[in-house]
Formats: structure tokens, sequence, C-alpha cells
């Protein structure tokens, strides 16, 4: 019987610890969207960039003649529209699931979340932005994926733990693309696509689907 | 035996209690209000048991205005922390032995 009370003690311990700390609100399935608006944009992408395939290949080339040309603005917008989409089904999804649940959406662990993770990520897209300034084309991919994963694995710590997995998996990509350049969009539609739909689905499978029942 | 038994400490034999110090545990601090939501419980209930904890000195109280209301803050003190861990290794040894003796 005491050990009954005892055991009872430690999983309230656990579940406030986690609870307290940890925003659990996170809808899986904004992963599988996210993953599909990126590739959507990598083939978009792709079809600009098909024309000049073979300036590609050829770092120094490409910075002159893509900078000159109005395929960089074209470009920026179709990574700015796919991060919109993917951000806005997430805030719609999350918002939704955690109504269900009846949990606070906008709370201390929501707060902390949101600045951690993207404090890593905003340095990395200003870090693009000064890529591109230079004209580094190239390194842009790899550098978005890189910094996202140290945003996932920052942001880990206060939400999924299972968060990181996704965040190294993006940081190691990142960084075996940055030794293939030219395939920067192939690397990109895997991290931000695949890994995202792959993970997504994971993620509904563990949690979404479990509180639902 | 006697000795686990010795640790395990009366100030966190309450669910109240234990999660007012589990929230602190983890978090820098916690207002009056997140706490009651966390816990599921009454004004009155999270009032009295963290006055409890506070004359234990485990907690601490930062009493402040945040757009002219009051605003109530809890710390978990140094002692606080120390007394839950070894509150919390004693539960860990008991279930143990219970365990054991199970055997």
């Amino acid at each position: 019987m005491e050990n009954e009370k005892y055991l009872k003690d430690l999983s309230e311990i656990r579940n406030m610890m986690s609870r307290s700390s940890r925003f659990i609100s996170l809808s899986g399935l904004s992963g599988v969207f996210a993953g599909c608006y990126a590739i959507i944009g990598a083939v978009l992408a792709k079809s600009l960039l098909a024309g000049r395939e073979s300036v590609y290949d050829n770092f120094d080339e490409v910075s002159k003649l893509a900078m000159n040309s109005d395929l960089v603005p074209q470009l920026i917008l179709i990574a700015l529209a796919v991060l919109v989409l993917a951000i806005g089904t997430a805030i719609f999804l999350t918002t939704r699931k955690a109504r269900k649940n009846e949990q606070k959406i906008w709370d201390a662990t929501t707060k902390r979340l949101v600045i951690n993770f993207f404090a890593p990520l905003v340095a990395g897209g200003l870090f693009c932005l000064v890529l591109l300034q230079y004209g580094l084309l190239g390194l842009i991919a790899p550098s978005m994926l890189i910094f996202y994963g140290l945003a996932l694995i920052h942001g880990s710590k206060y939400t999924f733990a299972d968060l990181k997995s996704l965040g190294y998996a993006n940081l190691v990509l990142g960084l075996i693309a940055t030794q293939f350049i030219g395939y920067g969009i192939y690397f990109w539609a895997i991290g931000f696509g695949v890994f995202h739909i792959i993970y997504g689905i994971w993620m509904h499978r563990k949690y979404d689907r479990k509180s639902a029942e | 035996m006697k000795s686990i038994i010795s640790n395990i400490n009366k100030a966190f034999d309450h669910r109240i209690r234990l999660g007012i110090m589990s929230v602190l545990m983890v978090n820098d601090h916690a207002d009056f209000k997140s706490l009651k939501e966390l816990l599921g419980a009454t004004d009155g209930n999270v009032a009295s048991h963290t006055k409890a904890l506070e004359k234990q000195k485990y907690i601490k109280v930062e009493k402040s205005f945040i757009d002219r209301k009051p605003n109530t803050k809890y710390i978990a003190t140094e002692k606080g922390r120390k007394a839950f861990q070894e509150h919390l290794d004693a539960l860990e040894k008991l279930l143990n032995a219970g365990n054991e003796l199970n055997k």
C-alpha cells in the first residue's frame, strides 16, 4: 500500500516537471505539411534553375550570373513562401491540438520554446543573407540546414525531446552538403522535405493519435 | 530500513506540495496563477501549501506589481532543492527495497 502511494508520488513529480517546463502541444502533422511545402518549393526552384544547370556546377560562375538575373529574388520568394506556409500550418494545427487537450497555447513554456528555437534560426537567416551579399550561393542551402539543425537541438529542451534527433539529422546533412556544392537543392529537399515528413508521421503516431484515443 | 524512512520528508507528503516543488525544481520561478493552473488547485489550497513550504524555507516568495496588478513569484531555495533531492532519493531507495522484498 505504502509503495503504491510513493509510486504515485513519483509519477506526479515527473508529470509536473515535464508539464511545467516543456511545451507539449506541438502537432506532429504540421511536420508532414512543412515537408510537403518544402518539396514543392524545391521542385519549383529546381525548374527555375533547370535552364542554368551548367553554371550551377561552377561555384564562381553561378554567383556572377545569378546575382545579375531575377533568379535570386524568385528563389528568395519561394523560400519565404515555404517558411510562411510551414509556420502558419504549424501554428494552426498546434493551436487546435492545444484546444482539444484543454491546454493553454501561450504560456511560459511556449515563450521559452519560441525564444530558444528562433534565436539560432534568426542568426542563421541573417548569415544566409550575408552569404547572398557576397554571392556565395552554394553555401546557402548547407547553412540553412546547419542552422535549422542547431535551432532544433536548442529548442528540443523546451518541447518533445524527440526534436533533438531531427536536429542532429539536419545538422549532419548540412555539413555533408558543404562538400557537394551545386547539389544544395537536393540536400535541402531531403532535410526540409523528406526528414520533416518522416519525423512528422512518427511524432503523430507516437503522441497525437495516442492522446486522441 | 529505519534510516531510509527518516529521509522521507513530511513536508513533501502532500500532492500539492509535491507538485509545487516539482515545478520549482525545473523552472527558475513560477507565479501563483501558473502554479494554480498546473496543479488544478484552488486559490486557498495553493496559498496554504506555499505558505507551509515558505515557513520551512524551502521556497521564497517575491511580490511585485506588473501593470499595477500584484504578482507573486515563487522560487525554490538552495535548502529546498537539497531537501527535495533527498526526498526523491529516499523514495527511490524505498521503492527499490520494496521490490527486493517482493522477489
